[in-house]
């Protein structure tokens, strides 16, 4: 996320002379089965969908039709503003967002605590906090269904504790979607924070106490400031995976309601077989994200540096 | 470098045995058991892939997998869909030569008369279970279920099957399948949502699995899923409604383009001994529509109650296909209810 | 000088965020030790579950899973490692080109397009093109998004390495093949080792993608283990999760140590 970077400095001759050749490999395959692919996808969106499962190569805007216009059960109604799908969104983006919000207030003191320890040990404590992200993220996810069931050993330990009397109901909730995006991809906000503070000048800080500002006037007024730059790039590494997320409110969430990476598996391999509208669905998630990273490199590039 | 190639190539090549088969099938349906003595039999190596509902298994042959399996498992309503779209290959009497086995009610039926492109695996319902252990009031109606007593709200999962749900909503309002009656649609659509609040999960592959837990109380299951669930120790009850139920019958079909046809039709021939189909059965606690298979049968699935329905119950019905106009109907109530 | 570095309740909440992280792994790796066949109750220390894993019925199953998930790693991870390589020295050495911007932002497509949209639009083109699902396209697909995850750690490294180190192995009559192979190349290593260890882990990892792209009787492990837990977690999953936990955790210390080594050295 940290941009092209500086190179150093002109170059060199040998590998100025070589860019072309070495970089055709990669354009070739991200081209050819990344792009392209999209691309397609694109393409796929405007089509007409053949009944359950495939495409009939005519155009059409039906898929983005359905997408944002609500023309009754019938479809005889006089169009208006569909919903149904917005809801969906819109509860995706809620979701993603509080699993941010929740990843931040957790991500953010730890990222602080690892920075401020001496080098020493700093390697330590970091290493601990990443080890869990290479843990297959579905044993993870299973692992969490295992811990917060009903009977699951976390309500047996509490009610032994006699902390409770009954157990939580935790699971197939909201909250225990939330508990797993937040789960899922915290290091992803405790490591670019965790760079930018390490970064920081503490002699700032010193300033400000030198002036009577309290703890938590300089944590606020001065370095916020300064390390927000990591504070959004781990927040947008955090909303964009939670955005798509397939695992969590499956396993966690009962799959109760549609969020959007459902919405778009249904379209494929669920009963819908609706493929245009899977696509558009996916193009509009993916226009989202892009918006995101648009608005943050703008941000970027305005920060002083 | 070359080393390094060739390394590519090998781990890229499969393993090719002597003969391969490729099942798709539903989850927990074969025991390895069977799959091992037709192995030990023929020498062909098989592999299964499986999945959880009908219209998932034909969305996964209609994106690029058809022409690598060898033979599925749909129900019913799902053979004359897959059969209308072309995706069946035939068979003559002669090369399956235990075609006689098949029970007569179930030879000539409307979705395959003849029997051309499958033939019977196993057949049952699909209705609901409740753990009496939490809940010992009358369960006789899909009320348990749509509009559940408290002691049960909250704690039912229901099948993560569009089809199967919205056939037995429909039953329990006593609405027609695929039917394009607007008020009837509606109450269904309303049904649904004033339902789902009491729902815990939606889910088929966990339908067992949460009843043995205890994670849900009650839930919408298979016959023989439910008789499992209990054999796993859960006190539950299989529910014949009396709004009704809904009956399937699911068939081993040849595929188009099977890769090894010859396997293929060994591997059906294979299940239509009663012994073979008597094993499913025994693993399965459905019934299968192969005659003589009574003197393999176990004693507790010959009399499970979720194989043998009381006296006078509501006879089920079979899933119906609509046509595209009416599902998309039931599709936007889906979603609806997902939303 | 602490004072200022110091904020009350930041000690807590780090012990909490690692607490969060691995009570369920741990929990997991505990009950993959339970004797007994239920996983509600404790029946006692057994190792049988992991017995289970090798010798069980659902052994053939994982093996082939297994094989299939390292060998598609090894390949994708060193495949996309030679590519990524090859892209750092242009993007880093160089210097100012046209389209630089515009490669970085394709060699990074994959981090910022959402798994699921990749999935889709993967599916889609090999649907399109005819190209049956299988083997192929998941190690195709893997190698695709395994290629930032791999530029990444060399780019970074790349950067912090002079230009005098092959500056003056050039002075010395070193050919241009020689100064890469025996100067920049050693240099680089530590980086080329981490960014290939990263890949070969995303490339375990991967359930979304290759769920979509896998073809009949393809199985890696992720999409093996999510068939068997979408019934129910049985023990002996948990001791395959124990198992796979244990191999990410070697690979990461092994990273940690070697980019720990090299950061050391020059």
């Amino acid at each position: 996320m940290a941009g092209p970077g500086r190179g150093t400095g002109s170059g060199d001759a040998t590998y100025r002379a070589l860019v072309r050749p070495l970089l055709i490999p990669s354009w070739l395959v991200i081209g050819i089965l990344m792009v392209l692919p999209v691309a397609l996808m694109a393409v796929y969106s405007f089509l007409t969908k053949e009944f359950r499962g495939g495409v009939i190569w005519d155009f059409t805007l039906a898929a983005y039709d359905q997408f944002f216009l609500d023309r009754g059960l019938f479809g005889d109604e006089p169009p208006r503003i569909e919903w149904t799908y917005i809801t969906i969104f819109w509860r995706s983006i809620w979701q993603a967002v509080l699993a941010t919000l929740l990843c931040l207030l957790i991500g953010f003191p730890t990222a602080w605590f690892i920075a401020t320890r001496p080098a020493r040990t700093r390697g330590i404590w970091l290493f601990l906090v990443t080890i869990p992200y290479w843990v297959n993220l579905l044993i993870r996810t299973v692992s969490l269904r295992f811990l917060l069931r009903d009977q699951g050993p976390m309500n047996e330990a509490l009610m032994s504790l006699g902390l409770i009397s009954s157990p939580i109901s935790i699971i197939n909730t909201n909250l225990a979607v939330q508990i797993g995006l937040f789960y899922s991809y915290l290091p992803f906000m405790v490591l670019p924070i965790y760079a930018a503070v390490e970064r920081y000048n503490f002699a700032l800080s010193e300033a400000a106490a030198d002036l009577y500002a309290s703890r938590w006037a300089t944590l606020r007024e001065i370095v916020l400031p300064v390390v927000k730059p990591g504070i959004i790039a781990g927040c947008i590494l955090v909303f964009i995976p939670s955005l798509g997320a397939f695992l969590a409110p499956d396993l966690l969430g009962g799959a109760k309601t549609f969020m959007i990476g459902s919405l778009i598996d249904e379209q494929f391999r669920g009963s819908q077989g609706n493929w245009p509208f899977g696509a558009a669905v996916a193009m509009i998630l993916m226009t989202l994200v892009l918006i995101v990273l648009l608005v943050y490199a703008r941000a970027q590039g305005r920060a002083p540096r | 470098m070359r080393k390094l190639l060739l390394t590519w190539v090998f781990l890229a090549s499969p393993a090719f045995a002597e003969g391969q088969l490729k099942v798709y099938h539903w989850f927990e349906y074969i025991p390895d058991d069977l799959v091992q003595k037709f192995e030990a039999e023929t020498g062909i190596k098989v592999t299964i892939d499986t999945y959880d509902s009908n219209e998932a298994m034909l969305a996964a042959l209609k994106a690029g997998k058809l022409g690598q399996y060898d033979v599925a498992v749909p129900a019913d309503f799902m053979v004359g869909i897959m059969a209308a779209e072309g995706m069946l290959d035939s068979f003559t009497p002669e090369e399956m030569p235990n075609l006689g086995n098949i029970e007569p009610q179930w030879l000539d039926v409307p979705f395959d008369p003849g029997r051309k492109h499958s033939i019977p695996y196993q057949w049952g319902s699909t209705s609901f279970s409740v753990n009496r252990d939490v809940y010992q009031g009358d369960i006789s109606s899909l009320a348990t279920i749509f509009d559940p007593p408290p002691e049960l709200s909250g704690k039912i999962n229901v099948l993560d099957s569009q089809n199967e749900l919205l056939i037995l909503g429909s039953l329990y309002l006593g609405i027609p399948q695929c039917t394009q009656d607007r008020e009837a649609l509606k109450a269904l659509n309303d049904m649904l949502l004033a339902a789902k609040p009491h729902w815990a999960s939606f889910g088929s592959d966990i339908a067992k699995d949460v009843l043995v837990s205890g994670d849900a109380a009650a839930g919408m299951i298979y016959n023989g899923f439910s008789a499992k669930a209990r054999a796993e120790g859960a006190n539950v009850e299989y529910v014949y409604p009396k709004e009704g139920h809904v009956v399937w019958m699911d068939n081993v079909v040849l595929l188009k383009d099977a890769p090894n046809r010859e396997n293929a039709l060994k591997f059906m021939n294979f299940l239509l001994e009663p012994e073979n189909a008597a094993a499913v059965t025994n693993y399965a606690a459905y019934t299968s529509g192969v005659i003589g298979v009574d003197p393999f049968l176990d004693e507790a699935i010959k009399t499970s109650p979720e194989n043998n329905p009381p006296e006078g119950i509501t006879p089920g019905v079979f899933a119906q296909a609509c046509d595209e106009e009416t599902q998309r109907l039931y599709d936007a109530i889906w979603t609806n209810l997902k939303k | 000088m602490k004072g200022v570095r110091h904020y009350p309740g930041f000690l807590p909440l780090t012990i909490l965020c690692l607490v969060v992280l691995y009570t369920p792994l741990i929990v997991v790796a505990v009950y993959s030790f339970n004797a007994s066949t239920s996983i509600t109750s404790w029946g006692g220390f057994s190792l049988r579950w992991y017995g289970e894993v090798f010798t069980g019925r659902e052994a053939a199953r994982f093996g082939q899973a297994a094989w299939n998930s390292i060998t598609i790693a090894l390949m994708a991870a060193t495949t996309a490692t030679v590519i990524a390589t090859a892209a750092a020295l242009a993007m880093v050495r160089g210097g100012p080109f046209r389209g630089r911007q515009a490669s970085f932002a394709l060699i990074n497509l994959p981090l910022m397009v959402p798994e699921i949209v990749i999935a889709v639009a993967t599916l889609i083109f090999f649907s399109t093109i005819g190209l049956r699902t299988g083997y192929l396209t998941i190690l195709l697909a893997h190698i695709t998004f395994c290629i930032p995850f791999a530029y990444l750690p060399i780019a970074a490294r790349l950067e912090g390495i002079e230009g005098t180190y092959e500056q003056a192995a050039r002075d010395l009559y070193a050919t241009r093949a020689q100064a890469f192979r025996l100067i920049l190349l050693p240099l680089m290593m530590p980086g080329v080792i981490s960014g290939w260890l990263l890949a070969f882990i995303i490339s375990l990892d991967d359930f979304i993608i290759t769920n979509f792209v896998k073809g009949a009787g393809m199985e890696t492990l992720p999409t093996a283990i999510f068939g068997s837990v979408k019934q129910g977690i049985k023990p002996n999953i948990m001791a395959i999760s124990t198992l796979m936990l244990l191999v990410s955790v070697l690979f990461v210390t092994a990273a940690y140590l070697i980019n720990r080594k090299g950061r050391q050295s020059p």
